[in-house]
């Protein structure tokens, strides 16, 4: 009996177990996962749980729910990775042996690599939406909250879902709207990037949406640190944001078990090759989702294609085949602007978002990069899609790992 | 993305409408001499170990944040804002011929 080992039972270690139990016969191969959490949390919904959109039991299942069948879960810390041994060291102190391994670990805000973002003000004044934790106490924060100043703030790059900060300031606006008190906030969005927008389209195409909510936006902002006790952001150059409610995006990095591994690059990222998804570690491991240090988007959607795509090469792999360079980097996201609307964008490793529809040429019915309602319900239809189809490595239909290039008023990034 | 052809230092160069190349092969370090020129830097040696440090973490696909070039041994981030004064990331990466620090949108 051959073993897989997946780390991380994640968006991307859910989906890939689902599609090897498929594929693999289970008289030769036994898959098994190793996490140490109890819960899987929809985390494309943790951004509707401060504004009272999604209550907190529809962002959560017990954590073997989305498994198949015939794959063993270990709920347990892992120590470290040996990749000469082919084997796996629990916090226990467990051996677990491998024959091909799949690293799905992640990654997490790490607040402490911020000076002064912890302490008392840590989910007082000061919070993340990042952590299923931080949300709830941002929800319960934003219910009495008699407004002021609101500083939603990036760190640095890159971040899971990186348009999630901007989906944030645009629901904000939105909820505060509804709540008849949206002239008590000020709603100021501080990025290290150089505007809300950095793609030339995208900026031509949604600047206006800035504008229309009264977001301002502090530009070229490295946080420095926070100074909780006169409640203000201070970055590298001396410029201060003073706030009296801030929602920051902490430092994201991977898990610190590949600096224990003794690999990982400095943001405990695995090395991985962009096109294969074969770690450069040890041929024998593979990377997938968050976890990667693949320059594209941490996202579900992003997991989700790669899931297609390093499946197969899995398959090649047992195969004695060579690896297929098949993985463009493809991403689709809903984002979500607020007042039920939503925008649609479809991008990868070379092509920009950009205008046209979705997802059959010339027809629809989603609009890429336009605002409208049914992007917004599409949204909302894709909590059901995550949990009966993505997670269980269902193929969402006409949706294609690679970009589709029809359909779309198209011009390459150099 | 509007790519315009723009001849720095008798080098015909592609750039974006910001001015960053298109095209990393395009660089030589003449014209990263030139384009921090126009932003009012002359190049030191400091600077130089700056550029070769971004253009190998470009060639490696790592993404630049001020912090981890703080981090990195190569400039403190205090000499980094001394040495490209308002906004050292985009403007170092200008010079050394890469993209500016982007997101997805």
């Amino acid at each position: 009996m051959k073993r897989l080992l997946i780390l991380g039972a994640g968006t991307a270690g859910t989906m890939m177990a689902n599609h090897l139990r498929h594929r693999l016969a289970a008289n030769e191969w036994e898959i098994t996962l190793v996490d140490q959490e109890k819960t899987h949390y929809y985390q494309p919904g943790f951004i509707f749980l401060p504004f009272d959109i999604y209550t907190p039991e529809m962002v959560q299942k017990p954590i073997e729910k989305p498994l198949p069948r015939n794959v063993s879960l270990i709920n347990e810390t892992i120590e470290q990775i040996v990749p000469e041994e082919n084997h796996v060291l629990l916090a226990n102190g467990d051996v677990i042996p491998y024959d091909i391994l799949i690293i799905a670990t992640g990654t997490r805000i790490t607040p402490s690599e911020t000076e002064g973002m912890l302490g008392d003000h840590w989910h007082k004044d000061v919070f993340d939406f990042y952590t299923f934790e931080g949300s709830m106490a941002l929800r319960d924060k934003l219910r009495d909250w008699e407004g002021g100043r609101l500083v939603v703030q990036i760190c640095e790059m890159p971040i899971k879902c990186p348009v999630a900060p901007l989906e944030f300031s645009f629901l904000a606006d939105s909820y505060f709207q509804n709540k008849g008190m949206r002239d008590k906030v000020e709603i100021t969005y501080v990025t290290p990037l150089s505007g809300a927008f950095t793609k030339p389209k995208a900026t031509a195409a949604l600047n206006y949406l800035l504008e229309e909510k009264g977001i301002h936006i502090v530009p070229d902002f490295n946080i420095e640190h926070v100074d909780g006790e006169n409640k203000k952001i201070v970055d590298f150059a001396g410029e201060e944001v003073p706030y009296d409610l801030l929602v920051t995006i902490p430092v994201n990095m991977g898990d610190p078990l590949m600096a224990r591994s003794g690999f990982g690059d400095e943001m405990n990222y695995v090395p991985t090759n962009k096109t294969t998804l074969q770690s450069t570690v040890k041929e024998n491991i593979f990377a997938i989702g968050d976890a990667t240090n693949i320059p594209t988007s941490k996202a579900g959607s992003v997991a989700h294609f790669e899931a297609e795509i390093l499946t197969g090469n899995i398959l090649r792999y047992i195969n004695g085949e060579p690896l297929k360079e098949e993985f463009d980097g493809h991403a689709n996201c809903f984002i979500e602007t607020g007042h039920d609307k939503a925008l649609l964008i479809d991008f990868n490793f070379t092509q920009e978002p950009v205008e046209g529809v979705f997802p059959f040429p010339g027809v629809g019915p989603l609009k890429l990069l336009q605002e409208s309602r049914l992007n917004h319900m599409g949204k909302l239809a894709f909590r059901w899609i995550y949990w009966n189809m993505l997670l269980k490595g269902r193929p969402i239909p006409f949706v294609s790992a690679t970009m589709q290039k029809s359909g779309k008023k198209l011009e390459t990034i150099h | 993305m509007l790519i315009m052809e723009k001849i720095i230092v008798g080098t015909p160069v592609q750039v974006n409408e910001e001015g960053y190349l298109t095209n990393f092969s395009q660089w030589n370090p003449s014209v990263g001499e030139e384009i921090a020129r126009e932003e009012g830097i002359a190049l030191t040696d400091e600077h130089w170990q700056v550029i070769t440090y971004l253009q190998s973490q470009h060639k490696q696909n790592v993404p630049l944040s001020i912090r981890k070039i703080g981090n990195s041994g190569v400039v403190s981030i205090k000499d980094f804002y001394r040495l490209f004064p308002k906004g050292p990331l985009k403007i170092s990466s200008k010079i050394a011929g890469i993209p500016k620090p982007a997101s997805c949108i």
